[in-house]
């Protein structure tokens, strides 16, 4: 790990034209990279060269760098937002980088997540599956007091636990089958822990679930592999939770 | 230079009559209504889904009418406001440590250092109660006490504890709540929702709002979209300054091209530096993170006593230590207002007493409150921004005091709205953190949630009606002349940044912008720097249209296209910004003119001549904007020098 020298890297970066071209590796060798920067100014920094150079920069996402908006999905050396856990891309610094080493950038992939340019992907599955049932249906104004429904600590943490999912899709880029069953579970999970969620909890993960096999994410098969790479820590239980959700729902 | 005199202002605030507390009701009993089968009838344009616009456009559609948003990021819940950390105020005075309606109104007004609307305010305070209880029917997990009730904590410029949280996640569940409630209405078919499509102008015809100009950020199709009124929920601007706490991709562009439309821009000089934000750490640096201010409840702020001590911050004995804020404002000590506690880090600094490698910064110290309440307590409310700390500097808070120093975080200034949210544009509505309405010259922590909820669900579904119900609407179609003239405007533009083919980055000139407005139009602001600030900025625009390389093309993906259109409006806002500083020759709130304070160095407001907005017009690219004056106008508080001491 390197806290103070420059260090140089050799980056082995995804390039792809649209949605329906072939893409490739392309290599750049960076030096001068200060460890404290992030891996986003890293990017910034490429960039920059190439186009004093007059040259196409790299297409990424990103929005808040500071790991909370889930604009940000690179695969870094083959892991979802890169070799830090329960960090997204943005928030990773290369000081967890050696001097010398060889990086791969990749977009997340996915059928599901068209490639829409480099390592920009096309995530709108995730915002249709919220459209089919993630939400109370409650109308504006037509609310009791706050504190009228008491919520337990214990089940507002809990149900906090599975809201702080920031949407960014890393667990289907790391599953086997490219299933979105944590990110899906978590919205079920979360209103499922409280008494605001009751009244409509069978429809909603029927529609959702259903929107999610849809749009064409596979099974889970409990690899675990989406836990291990979700930058906000989201737990596997949140599936359990859908599958319970779902099995009661039938009945 | 703009003349001032004191005119007539020419828009009307349509501030009710009446008593303050009853403004807002008597409002809503007056004003029109559109019939329940009419509103699918009118088309409305919401540009933004942050937690103004998503909440806007969710209650629109529930009411009725046919809704299309916008926004720039691939979902609309990745909007900014995402970002939040600390929380949001409400007055229900479920502590029972005695506040009020009129308690949370006076904290903001007071905390604005007056200048802002009274009325506003009272509304916002007023209908802070509702918004919580919106939310908590959302499925917002709010932080809860054992009991099943909710929680609060205190925030800075407020001695009692009426923010509502979700950890250090309260933007981003407020948020999901406003975007599920929004993602419902797309599923029914009220909203059309178009993400990554970004708005390059206004269309006015016949001096009324009646649509936008579109890019589609993936294609490059450029597209017209006609409407009855459209909403601006777009956001601050406060990338002026380059580096700031705002997401990356927020902008004045959208707010920009109405003011160039003919909306006038209120106070926009009004910027917030917020005291407790990780340090710079080196030229490549491309944002600046926040550490919730809601860590001063328990962090105690110092530097070293001694100038240049550079012993590490554990070996610094107590007595060695300046535990300035708590010296200065025994009353308020960490908890002081944002611009009071970012000034006196500044002085601080400036006197030499700073640390870390580039000495900006001052401590944030969590050791007496660990060894006071045990580490887990510590770690339970402020775990992810301790886990966020570390990974940006690689150090352990637990172990080591916070290096923290103030950065650029919010702009209370705007598009200039009247007490309906409408701008002088008639049917051009600004809502959130876009217009300039309620924070007059500082904004009180925990309250740009509360302001941009309000607006979205509890002001705008009725007075937009009003507007609707009050007049009549000729069709106006995207095929109409005025259409089709913006749009020409906006391709031409696009066309003449993509040619110019220069030398130098986008970022390059970002960053220039950047720093002439943190030296001059910053935390402290001076007649000669602004006027400086003006010239230097004219002259990096005019070097920016002659030498800037935009790469790529048109009608694909290309974010720094997207870039260059946005540094190009920032470097005109700048000088807009640099103007107004230079022209309010007092200090207040936020803003500070070197020439006007106390002996004590504290800011000094000048009411006599400056208790009013000042609101900015448009008159051309090459003449200098026209100054309007709108007087505030204090019935129900009286304005005093604020003090934390
Ligand atoms: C790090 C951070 C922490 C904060 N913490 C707190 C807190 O604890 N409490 C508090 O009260 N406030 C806090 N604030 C302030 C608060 O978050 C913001 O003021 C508020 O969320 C702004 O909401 P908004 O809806 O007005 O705009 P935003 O959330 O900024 O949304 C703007 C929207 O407009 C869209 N948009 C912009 N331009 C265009 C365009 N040209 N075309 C189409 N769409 C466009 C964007 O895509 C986005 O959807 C914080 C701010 C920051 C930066
Ligand atoms: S850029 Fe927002 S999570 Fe990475």
């Amino acid at each position: 790990m390197s806290t103070h020298e420059n260090m140089t890297l050799h980056l082995k970066i995804w390039r792809q034209n649209g949605p329906d071209s072939k893409g490739h590796f392309e290599d750049h060798t960076m030096d001068e990279v200060n460890p404290h920067m992030s891996f986003l100014e890293m990017l910034d920094l490429l960039n920059e060269r190439l186009m004093q150079n007059g040259k196409q920069p790299i297409e990424f996402d990103h929005d808040c760098r500071e790991g909370i908006c889930g604009s940000c999905n690179l695969v870094i050396n083959g892991i979802p937002h890169g070799p830090e856990m329960r960090t997204a891309a943005c928030q990773l610094h290369m000081r967890k980088f050696n001097d010398g080493e060889t990086v791969t950038i990749e977009p997340w992939r996915a059928k599901a997540f068209p490639i829409i340019k480099d390592l920009v992907v096309d995530r709108d599955a995730f915002d249709r599956i919220q459209a089919a049932g993630g939400f109370v249906s409650t109308r504006t104004g037509s609310m009791v007091d706050a504190n009228a429904i008491p919520i337990s600590k214990e089940a507002a943490d809990k149900s906090m636990d599975y809201a702080v999912c920031i949407g960014c899709g890393a667990c289907v880029a790391a599953c086997p089958n490219s299933s979105a069953s944590l990110f899906t579970g978590a919205k079920i999970a979360q209103f499922a822990k409280l008494p605001q969620g009751a009244p409509e909890r069978k429809r909603r993960v029927v529609a959702m679930v259903e929107q999610m096999e849809k749009e064409g994410f596979g099974d889970c098969s409990n690899y675990a592999e989406c836990e291990a790479v979700c930058p906000v820590g989201i737990s596997i239980s949140a599936i359990a939770e859908m599958r319970k959700e779902y099995v009661k729902a039938l009945f | 230079m703009a003349v001032k005199e004191k005119k007539t202002f020419k828009w009307d605030s349509q501030v009710p009559t009446g008593p303050l507390a009853e403004k807002w009701s008597s409002h809503k009993n007056n004003i029109k209504l559109v019939n329940p089968n009419n509103k699918r009838k009118f088309n409305v344009i919401v540009v933004g889904t942050g937690l103004a616009g998503a909440s806007a456009a969710a209650s629109l559609a529930e009411l009725g009418y046919n809704v299309k948003a916008f926004c720039i990021q691939d979902s609309a819940r990745r909007a900014h406001s995402i970002a939040a950390q600390g929380g949001i105020n409400a007055a229900k005075n479920y502590q029972n440590d005695g506040d009020s309606v009129y308690r949370l109104f006076y904290d903001t007004i007071k905390g604005g250092d007056y200048r802002s609307r009274e009325a506003n305010v009272y509304r916002l305070a007023e209908v802070s109660n509702n918004i919580i209880d919106q939310c908590v029917a959302q499925g917002v997990p709010f932080a809860r006490e054992y009991g099943g009730a909710l929680a609060n904590r205190s925030f800075g410029g407020a001695q009692l504890s009426r923010t509502f949280y979700a950890r250090g996640q309260t933007g981003q569940q407020l948020l999901l709540g406003a975007y599920s409630a929004l993602m419902k209405e797309v599923h029914s078919g009220k909203v059309e929702m178009f993400a990554r499509e970004e708005m390059l102008d206004l269309v006015v015809v016949d001096g009324r709002a009646r649509g936008i100009i579109t890019r589609n950020l993936v294609s490059g199709e450029i597209k017209r979209h006609a409407a009855d009124a459209v909403l601006l929920c777009t956001g601050g601007y406060g990338n002026v300054f380059y580096l700031s706490t705002n997401a990356k991709n927020s902008n004045a562009t959208a707010a920009w091209r109405c003011y160039k439309r003919g909306a006038i821009f209120g106070n926009p000089s009004f910027t917030q530096i917020h005291p407790t934000c990780i340090p710079v750490s080196g030229e490549y640096q491309s944002k600046l993170t926040l550490m919730s201010e809601s860590l001063r409840n328990d962090g105690r702020v110092w530097v070293p006593k001694a100038v240049g001590d550079k012993r590490h911050p554990n070996d610094i004995p107590e007595d060695e230590r300046d535990y300035y804020l708590e010296r200065i404002y025994p009353s308020f000590g960490n908890l002081v207002p944002r611009d009071v506690a970012s000034r006196n880090a500044k002085n601080v600094c400036d006197e030499g007493r700073g640390v870390g490698e580039s000495g900006l910064a001052v401590y944030l110290d969590f050791r007496d409150a660990i060894k006071r309440d045990g580490e887990n307590t510590i770690r339970e409310k402020y775990g992810n921004l301790f886990d966020m700390y570390e990974k940006i500097t690689g150090e352990n808070p637990y172990e080591v005091p916070m290096r923290i120093f103030p950065a650029v975080h919010y702009t209370m200034g705007g598009l200039w709205v009247d007490y309906n949210l409408m701008s002088n544009v008639p049917g051009l509505f600004v809502l959130g953190e876009a217009n300039f309405s309620d924070h007059g010259a500082n904004r009180l922590g925990a309250s740009a949630l509360m302001q941009g909820l309000a607006d979205g669900y509890f002001v705008i579904p009725y007075t937009l009606g009003h507007y609707i119900a009050s007049n009549n609407f000729e069709k106006v179609d995207e095929n109409h002349q005025a259409f089709k003239d913006t749009e020409h405007e906006s391709v031409s533009r696009i066309d003449k940044l993509l040619k110019i083919k220069g030398k130098k980055t986008i970022l390059d000139f970002h960053r220039q912008l950047g720093k002439i407005m943190w030296d001059k139009v910053g935390m402290a602001r001076n007649e000669k720097g602004l006027k400086e600030a003006i010239k230097e900025i004219q002259e990096l625009r005019a070097e920016f249209w002659e030498n800037v390389f935009v790469p790529g093309e048109q009608s694909t993906y290309n974010k720094y296209l997207e870039y260059a259109n946005r540094v190009a409006d920032f470097m005109e806002l700048g000088e807009l910004m640099a103007r107004d500083a230079l022209e309010r020759n007092e200090s207040c709130g936020g803003h500070f003119r070197e020439e006007s304070q106390t002996p004590e160095g504290e800011a000094k407001r000048d009411d006599e001549n400056f208790c009013h907005v000042a609101a900015w017009e448009f008159k051309g690219d090459d003449k200098a904007p026209e100054l309007h004056i709108e007087q505030l106008e204090f019935e129900n508080v009286k304005l005093t020098q604020r003090s934390y001491k």
